[in-house]
């Protein structure tokens, strides 16, 4: 069965990352989910879009966060991708709590909100290349 | 994110509504900040009921509150968080420290 994507790429402001959110949600609405569904992929995609822009390319904003989706029978997988400074310590950053920007008010919550409300969150990133986050959500049919 | 703000009381009400993430935090943070100075009130409640979206940003802002209002001895809590809104605060642990009443009504007559 072939896959439908689509991909988007933006500018590394927090003003889009509503535009972020919505695209996502109206690209995954084919699928048919359900309210909490699309709201768990909405708030993953948050999280992920947030991260490249505030630690991937902290003040800069111009960089771009590109954002590819593909649905694949009843499953969604989302790649959130920047070219920033990267992770150095990815181990670190998925601990709970754990956040780079304590004087940004962050919570160090967004990997933890990632691998909960999606099926599997992966990460890829290399230090001053950028990083990848890949999340994938299986969405239950009605049928 | 659209914010109003009402006194009752030695109460401040904080009443939220739209979204509520990393964009409109810094927004959020700044004007409750200034008006919890401005009345110099040191019981808050964060009214969730028109919040349509939220993610970790929230808690971020909640836990910053809450620190500046600990500091003057004061005290904040949350009502009328629901569906995904509720889920992150009970994900974050959030819940043991700022309490959330289901009504605003509850929240005024207990804090």
């Amino acid at each position: 069965m072939s896959e439908n994507m689509m991909k988007i790429e933006f500018s590394s402001r927090s003003q889009n990352e509503s535009f972020a959110r919505v695209a996502v949600a109206s690209f995954a609405s084919q699928l048919d989910p359900t309210l909490e569904e699309i709201s768990d992929v909405k708030t993953a995609v948050s999280e992920a879009v947030t991260n490249a822009i505030i630690h991937g390319y902290g003040d800069n904003k111009e960089g771009k966060v590109i954002i590819e989706t593909i649905l694949n029978k009843n499953e969604i997988s989302i790649s959130v991708m920047d070219e920033g400074c990267g992770i150095s310590d990815i181990k670190k950053a998925r601990e709970p709590l754990y956040t780079s920007r304590p004087d940004l008010e962050r919570s160090g919550m967004g990997f933890t909100v990632m691998e909960t409300f999606m099926d599997s969150v992966e990460i890829e990133s290399s230090e001053n290349v950028g990083t990848r986050i890949r999340m994938k959500k299986v969405f239950s049919s009605l049928e | 994110m659209y914010i109003e703000f009402e006194s009752k009381d030695d109460k401040l009400i904080v009443t939220l509504t739209g979204e509520l993430d990393h964009h409109s935090a810094e927004e959020v943070r700044i004007k409750i900040d200034d008006r919890i100075d401005m009345v110099s009130t040191n019981k808050v409640i964060m009214n969730f009921d028109h919040v349509n979206f939220m993610d970790s940003s929230g808690i971020g802002v909640i836990i910053g509150r809450y620190k500046k209002l600990s500091m003057k001895k004061g005290t904040i809590c949350i009502a009328n968080a629901k569906g995904s809104v509720e889920r992150i605060f009970q994900l974050s642990g959030l819940f043991k420290i700022v309490k959330s009443y289901k009504t605003l009504e509850e929240a005024l007559s207990i804090i």
